[in-house]
Parts: structure tokens; sequence; C-alpha cells
């Protein structure tokens, strides 16, 4: 052995460790670049025929030089001298490289571009697909086998096959033998036993994309495969429907728990007072805008605060809003007891007040509200997409609920509060300050419309009109429920946000929403006193 | 409210007369002052002038419409507005027709939106609103069927007080978002305009506007006697004893609901009446008439001018329109909200029988006191 060939092992047992040390380093191994030799020597030829046939065998040879000698080749760097019949990579400075090794040749002989036309195209296309199946990177990887699932092109099939058996990342093996299958299915001269497979293993994915490869079925399949295929599709649409109607129904939750908690207030003052507060929207508006004065002054002073803001704005809002109502009661509604209709007059009066004054002082346009951290995001449960956001809100409408029940069952003022509404007079005699329970109702429902603010101040625009869109839906909560029960705003409210979002899909947002009004016109017939009626003598007149 | 139930039982008292007087005299004198005067005469009344004027007085005719039912059986509608607007829509169908070929789109009989949709045909509630009798027809009846409708559900099934009001309010709610869809064939959110003429002649001559100014001002007499007349027999007592107590009128042996119905479909057709003279003389009707906060503002006309008086609907509503159109055209414009809010609560806490109803008592109070002076009755206070 001379020494040269000496050298010549030991650089090719260096070059192989360094190649099995990094896969990164393409070229290095002579080993795999005796691989590459028949489609290069094809290339060399510079047949358009055989040029596809070498791009189809560089993406099958899974070797690591295959893919830069593609993308030469689309970019117009690929070269070939008509006397040796050698290819070369040109660089971008112009010289010879090897197109495995990509060391610079150094008697460069006269060379000249490898032609390519459309179909080349097309074939360095499904070659580069092929070859992301095999790259490193196993992000890329899953990436090139849903692609190749979604396109179900039959000429991946031999390079989805080749990149299956090598794989090991068990993701990545999933999504290709889905691909595999998605194309099998549509593949002539597939036994049957093998597409039933590929439909099951298709089926059991469940989802729109699945549903589309298994409608692909050819019709000369046999029939059980047809069988197999059409109660993949029946259990798939079946269950695509019930996880659809959960997606609305939890759309209809969180517009219900937005519902609630704009009426909850109400609910307190019109069944305590029987007074209807038409400025309990403004409340709403109101806390939406403290929380909005509460972010600035964080954003201010101290930035750090900022996802606390919303919780910093609860007991804020409640208190503003709270005083405002004790407020409007005492100036105004106090004098208006026994005239129920006529407090609805006036307390639309104050609404159009406090909306203009906030126009005054805010201006007319919408005022950002931000989003804490922990309130953005979204998460999936099963097929669903929940939004944090409307999580908290439902989480927070229902802690709202809550509250007000047990402040309602425990304590000494939700105990008065009951008595008033049972029966005023009476509660009256047994030494109940009629008065001073009407105040702290109209405060605590005007409290709570605030907080409801809060938490619309995260979901809607904040504008001078933010109650005005909430009023008559709260109302309709309100006398869909029944007065002087909570447990029916509960009902009321998820009942009519639940309803709006399953009719929407069947009859469009506004006709869904005409629908709604129209049956809860219908139901205020049947029931003329809501859901949860009071019994007794007290209700009548 | 006992106040006009101790007059004496003319068909129209002191302040009817006075009222009639008024709204005769001006059906005559603002058309001839604004048409027989030359335009640099100090007296001579600009045509736009007496199309706002015109205006308020269909306003008043509605205000007369929900004092029927507010002031005398105790309804208090939210959604009064709707039967106004589908008043004004069916004339403004019949102002559409009449456009004909003059339209952007020249189509002999589709309306410019319909065209603009690409519709092929007219749908068929449009059909004969090419005819004025028709069209005529259908102010009175598209609201007066649906007060039917409506009435006979809520009223059967005793729907009273608060719940009656809310549910008037998601009435015209509705209405609001099915208007404002274009796949309903009225216009979408633009509404119908863009008028040309009526019954020939065109809608923008200062003589059509005087005329219709003139009909607006009969048609609010012939209202308020209707009104009067009404509330002033065996039927409109029966009202009354409703509004004060239903349940004892009940178990005297009245059908309250059918009383309840009949005065609430006279009113929706007044209501009617007066949007079909309010479009021709405002030049459009679009959705927005049908917006709940219209309808309540109706109601503060009425408390303002004194609930159950009639007269004081009217004036209510020419007076609060009037500062309306004073204070939103000028510096002030951005306090007018502020005004008109004050309003309510100013008039509902220190006026709450209106300004006539006000003057009525003091006027009571001045009277001598006749020899046998019954006690006063208390205020009818229905057991809680």
């Amino acid at each position: 052995m001379t020494t040269i060939a000496r050298f010549r092992s030991f650089c090719c047992a260096l070059a192989f460790l360094l190649s099995v040390a990094s896969f990164c380093l393409p070229g290095a191994d002579r080993a795999q670049a005796q691989d590459l030799s028949g489609p290069l020597g094809q290339i060399a030829t510079d047949n358009y025929g055989n040029t596809e046939a070498a791009l189809g065998e560089l993406a099958l040879s899974g070797s690591p030089a295959a893919a830069g000698i593609v993308s030469a080749l689309a970019d117009g760097n690929l070269v070939f001298s008509p006397s040796t019949r050698q290819v070369f990579i040109r660089n971008a400075a112009g010289a010879l490289l090897d197109p495995v090794t990509l060391q610079p040749v150094a008697d460069a002989p006269a060379v000249k571009p490898v032609r390519v036309n459309n179909r080349i195209r097309r074939a360095i296309e499904a070659a580069n697909g092929a070859l992301s199946l095999v790259s490193p990177d196993a992000a890329k990887r899953l990436d090139a086998a849903q692609a190749v699932g979604r396109s179900r092109d039959e000429a991946a099939l031999p390079a989805l096959e080749t990149a299956l058996a090598k794989e090991t990342d068990p993701r990545v093996k999933t999504a290709m033998t889905l691909a595999r299958a998605s194309i099998v299915i549509a593949k002539e001269g597939i036994t049957p036993a093998e597409r039933i497979a590929a439909v099951e293993l298709v089926g059991a994915e469940g989802n729109q994309d699945a549903l589309a490869i298994l409608r692909s079925v050819p019709d000369s399949a046999a029939p059980e495969v047809k069988q197999a295929a059409a109660d993949a599709i029946a259990g798939i649409e079946r269950n695509l429907a019930i996880w659809g109607a959960a997606q609305n129904v939890w759309y209809g939750v969180s517009l219900g728990s937005v519902l609630l908690l704009a009426a909850i207030g109400l609910a307190i003052t019109f069944g305590v007072m029987g007074v209807i507060n038409m400025a309990h929207g403004e409340m709403v508006m109101l806390g939406a805008y403290t929380t909005f004065v509460v972010q600035e002054l964080i954003r201010t002073y101290n930035p750090a605060l900022f996802d606390a803001s919303l919780l910093i704005a609860i007991p804020v809002a409640f208190l503003f809003t709270g005083l405002i109502g004790v407020l409007i009661e005492r100036t105004v509604i106090r004098f208006l007891y026994g005239r129920a209709l006529e407090t609805l007059l006036a307390t639309w009066g104050i609404s159009l007040i406090i909306q203009q004054a906030i126009r005054t002082a805010f201006g007319p346009t919408n005022r950002e509200v931000g989003a804490p951290s922990w309130m953005s995001g979204t998460f999936d449960l099963g097929h669903l997409a929940i939004t944090y956001g409307r999580l908290w809100i439902v989480i927070f409408a229902f802690l709202v609920f809550v509250a007000l029940l047990g402040v309602l069952r425990l304590t000494r003022i939700g105990l008065e509060m009951r008595a008033v509404t049972q029966n005023r007079r009476m509660a009256a005699s047994m030494g109940i300050r009629t008065n001073w329970v009407d105040a702290m109702t109209f405060g605590l429902g005007s409290g709570i419309a605030g907080i409801a603010g809060v938490a619309l101040s995260q979901i809607d625009n904040v504008s001078p009109n933010l109650g005005q869109s909430y009023i008559i839906d709260s109302f309709l909560v309100v006398v869909f429920g029944g007065v002087g029960n909570l447990w029916g705003t509960l009902v009321g409210a998820m009942s009519l946000g639940i309803a709006n979002k399953l009719l929407e899909p069947y009859a469009g947002a506004v006709l869904g929403k005409i629908a709604l009004l129209v049956i809860v016109i219908l139901f205020i017939q049947k029931r003329p006193r809501g859901l949860f009626a009071l019994k007794g003598r007290a209700i009548e007149s | 409210m006992s106040t006009l139930d101790t007059r004496p039982p003319a068909l129209l008292g002191t302040s009817g007369q006075i009222f009639l007087a008024i709204t005769l005299g001006v059906a005559v004198l603002v058309p001839a002052l604004n048409l027989l005067l030359p335009p640099d005469s100090p007296f001579y009344i600009p045509t736009y002038v007496v199309s706002l004027l015109g205006k308020y007085l269909t306003y008043a005719l509605l205000a007369l419409s929900v004092d029927l039912i507010w002031g005398y059986v105790g309804i208090l509608s939210l959604g009064h507005g709707a039967f106004f607007a589908l008043g004004g829509y069916a004339m403004g169908m019949y102002l559409m027709r009449q456009i004909g070929t003059r339209g952007v789109y020249g189509d002999p009989v589709l309306p410019d939106f319909m065209v603009f949709l690409n519709w092929k045909e007219l749908p068929w509630f449009w059909w004969g609103f090419d005819m004025f009798p028709y069209a005529a027809l259908m102010v009175l009846f598209a609201p007066g069927v649906l007060a039917l409708v409506f009435g006979w559900f809520a009223f059967r099934s005793r729907v009273t007080g608060v719940y009656l009001s809310i549910i008037t309010q998601a009435m015209t709610f509705a209405l609001l978002l099915a208007f404002f869809r274009n796949d309903m064939g009225f216009g979408g959110n633009n509404g119908l305009t863009d008028f040309k003429d009526i019954l020939g002649f065109n809608i923008q001559s200062d003589g059509t506007r005087a005329t219709l100014f003139a009909l607006s001002a009969l048609a609010l007499a012939g209202g308020y006697v209707l009104c009067r007349f009404l509330v002033r027999s065996h039927f409109g007592k029966v009202l009354v004893a409703i509004r004060d107590a239903e349940t004892r009128v009940r178990f005297t042996g009245y059908r309250a609901e059918n009383y309840k119905l009949v005065a609430f479909v006279v009113s929706a057709m007044l209501a009617g009446i007066a949007g079909a003279l309010y479009v021709p003389q405002v030049g459009i009707i679009n959705p927005s008439e049908f917006s709940p906060a219209n309808s309540i503002e109706i109601i503060v006309w009425v408390a303002v001018g004194g609930r159950g008086t009639l007269v004081g609907a009217a004036l209510g509503a020419v007076l609060v329109n009037y500062a309306k159109t004073y204070f939103t055209s000028g510096l002030l414009a951005p306090y007018w909200l502020f005004m008109l809010g004050g309003l309510f609560v100013a008039v509902t806490l220190f006026l709450p029988k209106g300004i006539v109803g006000t003057f009525y008592e003091w006027r009571e109070k001045r009277r001598p006191p006749p020899d046998e002076a019954a006690p006063p009755l208390a205020e009818p206070r229905p057991a809680e």
C-alpha cells in the first residue's frame, strides 16, 4: 500500500466519522457519492427524460447531497461538461463545485447549464417534497408529511414509503402513516384489505380533511371497501356534528354568561323595587370606562401591575357604579315609588345624561382596553377552540352569580331584600326600612352592572353606546326568567344565549336574533310572569 | 287622572275647542302665508318651515295615539314607533312606485334598490302599491293587523305593566333588525327615499308641501275628535276603569282584553296615519324609525304635555320637537342630550301630570267648590 492510498483511506475514515458526528455536513462522504453517480450521469446526458428519472432517484436516494443538487437544478446552477459528462454546481462566485463534496474543482472544463422545462420543474417540486420527508429537521418532516397527505399525490408514495421506513419520531411517523393511507385510499391496484386498513386509519382521524379523503374512495373499489368508507364517513359526520353542536353550545354559554352579567343587576333592582332601570346599561358602560381609567393609571404609574389591572378594576368599578346607583336612587327614584312606568322614563333620561357626559369627557370613539396576558390565547378541548378570555368571563359570571346568591341567602340585607320583594307593605310593617333596602338594592344592582362592565370591556368596544346594546337583551332575560328569582335570571340568560347561538347557523345572525325575539314574545304570552314567577297574591295587580 | 271624569260631558271641553280652533286655524293660515305672500314679506313662511311644522303635526298625531292607550288604558307601549314606521313604509312604497322610470336605473317597475340587488321581479308584498287607494288602505292595515295580532296574544294572556312594555320594545327591535336586512325588500338601511311625486303632484313643490301640511293638521284635528269621542263614550269609561283596576273590571263582567285590543288597534292605525303623512314631508323613511329609543321619546312628549289629556300629548310633541330642532342646530348641540335627559327626569319628578295636566289641576282648584262637595276619591290603588 502506498502512502497516498493509506492517506486516502484515512481521509475516508475521517470523513465517515465526521458525517456520522454531524448529519449536516453534506458531501464529505465518499461512500454515498457513489450512490449518486447514477443519477448524476443521467443528468449529464442533458436529456429531459433522463433528468426527470434522475430527480426521482435523487429524491429516493436519501443522500444529504441530493437536496443541494435539486435546488441547484431549480436555480439553473447545475452545469455539466458535454465533453467529460461530469456534473458540477456553480456557486455564486461562478466557481465550479463537485456536486457531492462541494469542493471546488481544480481544472474546470467548459460547461453548459442543465436544461430545465416545465416537466422538470414539476419533477423538481416533487423531489423537493420527497427530500423534505427525509430532512434532518423533525418539524420539516412533519410539515412535508402533512403536505403530502393533503396533496394525495400518488407519485410521492415511493418517497413516502422510504421515509416511513426510516422514520423514528412517533409524531412524524403517525403523520406519514396517515399521509400514506390518504394516498393509498384512492390508488388503483390496491388489495381491499390494504384499502380497508387505510380507510380505518383515516377514519380514526375524524376531521374535515379525513372526510374529504374518505370521499375519494374510487367507485371501482370492492364493495366491502366502500362499505367501510361509508361507515367511517357516517361516523366522522356524527362526530363532527356533535362537536359542532358542542362548539355552538359553548358559544351560547359564553354569550349567556355575558347576558347573565348584564342582566343580573337589573333582575335585582327590578325584582325588589319593581323599577325598570333604563340606566342599567349605562352602569355597565361606566364599569367599562372605569376599567379603562384604571388601566391608564396603571400604565402611567406602575406598568408592572398591568396583568392585575382587571382585578383592581373590579372593586373600583363596583364601588364607583354602586355609589352612582345610590345617588340616582336618593335623588330621583325614591320620589317615584309606586309609579314604575314613570321610573322607566326618568331612568331613561338619566341614561341619556350619563351617555352624553361620557361622550363629552372621553370622546365618542372607542377606547382601547387592553387584555392582561392571562386573558389572551386559545386552547383546544377535543375539537373545541376555547379562548381564555371567554373562559374567564364564563367563570367570572358564575362567580358573581354565586356571590350574589350568597348575599341574598345568607346576609341580613339579603333577607330584607327578599322580604321587600315578596311583600313590600308587610316587610315595612315588620320594621324593615324599605327605603334603606331600596337604596342598598339599587346600589348593589348598579355595582354588579359595573363589574359586568369590567368583564365586557374585554370583549366589546368601550364606547358611550356600550350600554345601549345590552339593555334590550338584559330586559328580555329578566322578563323571560321571571322576577324575584336569581335562578330565573340564570336559566333565562343561558337559554337565550344558547338558543341564539344554536339558531345562528341555520338562520344567520340577524334572523336568528329576530326569531329569538319572537320566541320570547310568544313565550311571555304563555308565562306572563316569566319562567320562575313568584306565586301568590302579591303578584296580582 | 280623575280630572277628566269630573268635567262636563261635552264632546269638546274648553281646551278641546281651543285646540281644534288652533289646529284648523294653522291648517289654513300656514299654507296661506306660504303660498299667497311674496317671499320678502315679513309674514312669509318659507316652504322648509311648512314641512318642519307639518312634521311636528304628524308627531303630535303620533303622541295622541300613544296617549289614547297610555293615558286612558294604561298600556305603556315602548314600540309605538313601529306602527308609525309601518304606516310610513306603506306610504313610502307608494311613493317609490310613483318614481317609475325616473329612477337612477330607469326601471319602470322595480325601485332602484331592487335593481341594484339584481332582483328580477317585484316581490308580492309590493304588489298594488302603485295604486294610491291600496296604499292608503295599507297605511291603516299594516299597523292595524300587527297591533291586532300582537294585542290579541298579549292581552288575552294578560301580559300587563312592565312586561308588556318590554315585549313591545322587543317587537319594535325585531322589526328594526328585520328592516335593516337588504333581503327584506324594503331598501335595507337606506330605506326608501328620492321620492318624485304624490298623486301626480311634484312632492317638492310649494303647493304640495302646503297641502300636505294642511292634511296633517286636519288629520290631527280628526284624530283628536276621534280620541275624544272614544274616551268620553261608555267604551272610554271602561278603558279608564281598566287602567285603574283591571282585575275589578274583569270581575264586573267586562272582557277587558277586548276593550284593550280595540283601543290598541285604533291607536296603532292613528300612528300609521301619522307615519304616512310624515314620510312625504320628510322625504325619507328608513329603519331607524323602528329604533326603541324613538319609541321611548314619544312617551316623553306625552309625559311632558300631560298624560291622559290628549291635548297635552299633542302640545308636548310640538314643544319637545321644537326644542329639539332649536337646540340641535346651534352652539348648544352637544348639550341637547343633557337637556332631553334632564327633561325626562324633571317632568317625571316635578310635573308628573305634564303641562296640561298641571294646568287642569290649577284650574280645578280655582273653581268655586260645588255645594255638595264630595270627598275627593283617593287615587285607586290596587291591592298588593
